[in-house]
């Protein structure tokens, strides 16, 4: 239940970072992984590869290069806040923001 | 017409308790609270001073959002004719609807956010140019009266207790503007790292909710570059 | 953490956001126009292989988000799971030092 003093466009914008950002984390490593078993020759991971085509895992991809693109865009949206001179534009970089991880979101699940 | 008010009492642990509050035009969430202490429970512990927004002691938590209960009209917030009163968030409670304000005293205190003066009686008057850059940033942010609505809208201060907050941050950003002042350096030093501004994480509550229009984002986002220089070890 | 070096945190974080800002923006054009018609682990690692230029963006990538990352959990543990102080301290020490290592170990895998 998101409280009412919460319900405002900046808020939003850290939720999406810091959930985002936990995501992208915890699935590095994961991710490190997967390209390391070129080590053990390329078969290998084109297996990995083979496995990654069933449907959840495509969504998951999906979702993370999602993420990916709103927590770049949300965090340049916070070096313009924390660096460049005060500007009443942090609610419009926030829809920007947001509006450039839809495309991105879009670009990838229209290039399959 | 009538008002259903449900009203916090007690200390940390309490329960809400429900009144019925009879409506009235223009009236405040203050007009309210007011009526249950003068004519349904002289219990009832809570602040007010000025009553026409100028002093900031009613702040109270209505409907979950921090605001001034004198500048807030009934007619506004209560959806449905119910209206949910509390006393502020992030700051322990007295009794009912007082909340204690010395740690949000206290960590103005602790992020220098007083002038400590460089001329003396005998010096010249200091010549301030009002439209000076430094003048305007701290004009910006000077009018805060420490009402502590942001302090208590903040997510920071609630899952960082040792964090500043946005007031005192604020202060301490119109004081680093100010050209007279000659704390500068320990100010910097007092409003840097994990408990100051760079905690910050521009969720902007304490803006979206300051009575008085004011930007504590803004101060702190000017205190992350005026400490650069801190971090990088230079001088300020 | 004296207040100075939670200044330098928060510069490393904001630099390491300004590096990657560069990096992902590369990598997310890179994955949109890779994955048209399919990835295979051939079509990645002939793209890779022996070249110096992937080698050093990629290197460069894995130190940026090692950094950034394990800065960014140390804020979220202290805040959400209350853990913070020396031992926290040392575990994003930690963590920064695992991405990194996978990540280079990675590069390795599809660059060598």
């Amino acid at each position: 239940m998101i409280r009412p003093a919460r319900s405002h466009p900046g808020w939003w914008a850290f939720a999406v970072h810091r959930a985002s950002g936990v995501a992208l984390a915890l699935f590095l490593p994961a991710h490190f992984l997967a390209l390391g078993t070129a080590i053990q020759g390329e078969a290998k991971l084109e297996t990995f590869l083979r496995w990654s085509e069933q449907p959840l895992v495509k969504v998951a991809e999906w979702i993370l290069v999602t993420l990916l693109a709103a927590h770049l865009a949300g965090g340049l949206r916070l070096l313009a806040i924390e660096f460049l001179p005060w500007r009443e534009w942090h609610k419009t970089l926030a829809a920007l923001a947001a509006g450039f991880a839809v495309a991105v979101g879009l670009a990838f699940a229209l290039a399959r | 017409m009538k008002l259903n008010v449900s009203v916090w009492r007690g200390g940390a642990e309490g329960r809400f308790e429900d009144f019925e509050v009879p409506r009235r035009g223009s009236q405040t969430v203050l007009d309210a609270v007011t009526y249950i202490q003068r004519h349904l429970d002289p219990t009832l512990s809570y602040r007010f001073a000025c009553r026409v927004g100028m002093c900031g002691s009613c702040a109270m938590t209505v409907n979950g959002k921090p605001r001034w209960t004198c500048r807030t009209h009934v007619d506004k917030v209560a959806t449905g004719g119910r209206l949910q009163v509390a006393p502020l968030a992030n700051l322990p409670v007295v009794k009912d609807l007082v909340a204690d304000m010395r740690e949000f005293f206290d960590k103005w205190a602790r992020s220098r956010g007083q002038f400590r003066p460089t001329a003396t009686r005998n010096d010249e008057f200091a010549r301030v140019r009002p439209d000076s850059p430094a003048r305007r940033e701290a004009d910006a942010g000077v009018e805060c009266i420490g009402c502590g609505v942001c302090y208590a809208a903040c997510d920071v201060v609630k899952w960082n207790r040792d964090y500043l907050g946005p007031a005192a941050l604020n202060r301490a950003w119109t004081l680093v503007n100010d050209e007279r002042d000659g704390a500068k350096r320990e100010r910097l030093d007092a409003v840097a790292g994990d408990a100051g501004c760079h905690a910050c994480h521009t969720m902007m509550s304490c803006t979206e909710h300051c009575p008085k229009k004011l930007s504590p984002t803004r101060s702190i986002a000017g205190l992350k570059r005026a400490t650069l220089a801190l971090a990088l070890g230079g001088e300020p | 953490m004296s207040p100075r070096a939670g200044a330098r945190l928060w510069v490393a974080q904001r630099a390491t956001a300004a590096v990657l800002a560069f990096c992902v923006l590369v990598h997310l054009a890179t994955m949109v126009f890779a994955v048209r018609g399919g990835l295979t682990a051939h079509e990645i690692l002939e793209r890779t292989h022996g070249n110096y230029a992937w080698c050093a963006f990629y290197s460069l990538f894995v130190f940026a988000a090692g950094i950034h990352g394990a800065i960014g959990l140390r804020t979220v543990a202290s805040e959400w799971l209350g853990f913070r102080g020396k031992a926290a301290d040392a575990a994003m020490a930690a963590i920064a030092l695992a991405i990194v290592f996978l990540g280079l170990r990675a590069v390795a895998a599809v660059v060598l």
